[in-house]
């Protein structure tokens, strides 16, 4: 049981995940070299670090190093947190969106632009759809007969790990993606989904523990096993909701600061000190 | 980069002071809580099993938002620094308030009407309900007095 789960994604599957890793580590790069931002400066150099280092967590956790090294309950939750937390994080702060909406030709940018503000696109990255499918998306894993599924289906296990990363990425996204939507929602509503989905992660987190080895149903693993990965769980939360609140107020006071500095600068000229509304998120 | 005090332009805000150094004041004392009597001394489960599912629950909600405001009150204690506008004894006074709040919210709520969980087990718990709860009472105290100074001086 814990073998097959111990395999992470197997070796054609994560050497796939590899491959993919690599394709779009090329792209952003070339993209990046090419590209100048809005004020005429190269694309930054922190962008592209956290870009790379978001890809290699995540080809690390579904690598046999972590499958094998660790495997078990405890080899899952180290997928779990770096794929659904750690990986996204970064990769949302190397703003590749920005990056392709910057780099594409126009008619293309227009296209994705309209995609972006789309109204599925719009519904399915707001704050309360992403948390919901991320931390919605553990409880029915390990609630339901889906974690015993995903011991014995390699595809299954797959399907959950890509689900992971992708969730995580939208849910980050929808809290400090870099690129403004229309539609998205204001910073109180933001901290709120963030505190939310952090205590029901957090609940979660308990519930697994107190409940091993019974949860999640037909896991096969050892109750020590479980506790590990359940405080591993928990604490891992407190670190991710800790970054991503982390990214969220660093915006908002740079944000004040922008403000500040407008603000001062329209007195100076003896204008009104206008709150000059910049498009972007509201504070 | 911090500018010089240009009091006719950036008055200092006494009461955001307070109320940002205070939400640092409530994550602190929480995060002394988690490391030291959690982690360190192990006085204090992850969770004790008689704890029940709605004290679970609002444990958790209270936990996550312990977080957010540590880092809020972090950055918007930055912000006034920017801006010249932070009142110090006022902060001062915040973060005192806020950390006894909490600690006397964790005494009172927490242990006893929650019963999430006790100070420490196998032990009688009344002098450590009362010093728990004392501390909390010297820092409410501490808070107040330089809350009330911070009214009357400059600041």
């Amino acid at each position: 049981m814990s073998h097959a789960h111990g395999a992470a994604a197997g070796p054609p599957g994560w050497l796939l995940a590899a491959a993919l890793a690599a394709v779009a580590v090329v792209l952003y790069l070339r993209a990046a070299r090419g590209v100048r931002t809005g004020t005429g400066r190269p694309w930054g150099a922190r962008r592209t670090w956290a870009f790379l280092a978001g890809v290699a967590a995540a080809v690390v956790a579904v690598s046999p190093l972590v499958g094998d090294a660790t495997g078990g309950a405890r080899g899952h939750m180290v997928q779990h947190v770096v794929l659904g937390m750690a990986a996204p994080l970064a990769l949302v702060l190397g703003a590749p969106v920005t990056l392709a909406l910057t780099s594409l030709p126009v008619a293309a940018r227009r296209r994705a632009v309209r995609a972006l503000a789309s109204a599925p696109v719009q519904v399915l990255a707001h704050p309360v759809t992403a948390g919901l499918l991320h931390v919605g998306g553990l409880y029915a894993l390990y609630l339901t007969p889906l974690y015993a599924l995903t011991l014995r289906s390699p595809a299954v296990h797959r399907a959950v790990l890509v689900h992971f990363l992708a969730a995580g990425c939208l849910f980050a996204w929808s809290l400090v993606g870099p690129e403004r939507t229309s539609r998205r929602p204001g910073l109180r509503t933001r901290v709120g989904v963030l505190v939310v989905a952090s205590a029901a992660h957090g609940y979660l987190a308990k519930v697994l523990y107190a409940r091993a080895p019974l949860l999640p149903a037909g896991n096969g693993h050892g109750v020590g096993e479980l506790q590990d990965a359940a405080r591993w769980m928990y604490s891992a939360g407190d670190v991710a909701e800790v970054a991503l609140a982390a990214a969220l107020f660093a915006a908002w006071h740079r944000r004040r600061r922008r403000t500040s500095v407008r603000r001062v600068t329209a007195q100076a000229a003896g204008h009104p000190a206008a709150e000059c509304s910049t498009g972007t998120t509201s504070a | 980069m911090p500018r010089p005090r240009d009091a006719s332009r950036t008055p200092v805000d006494r009461r955001r002071s307070m109320l940002v150094a205070a939400a640092v004041g409530v994550g602190l004392m929480a995060a002394v809580d988690e490391i030291v009597f959690h982690q360190l001394l192990g006085w204090h489960h992850f969770y004790d099993r008689s704890t029940s599912q709605v004290a679970l629950a609002s444990d958790g909600v209270l936990h996550a938002v312990e977080l957010v405001l540590l880092v809020a009150g972090f950055f918007g204690l930055s912000d006034l620094r920017r801006r010249a506008a932070l009142g110090r004894t006022a902060a001062w006074a915040g973060l005192l308030l806020g950390a006894g709040g909490f600690q006397l919210f964790d005494g009172v709520v927490d242990h006893k009407v929650l019963r999430v969980h006790q100070i420490r087990y196998g032990v009688d718990l009344v002098p450590y309900d009362v010093a728990w709860i004392g501390a909390a009472v010297l820092l409410l105290g501490a808070g107040a007095v330089l809350a009330a100074r911070s009214r009357g001086g400059p600041a």
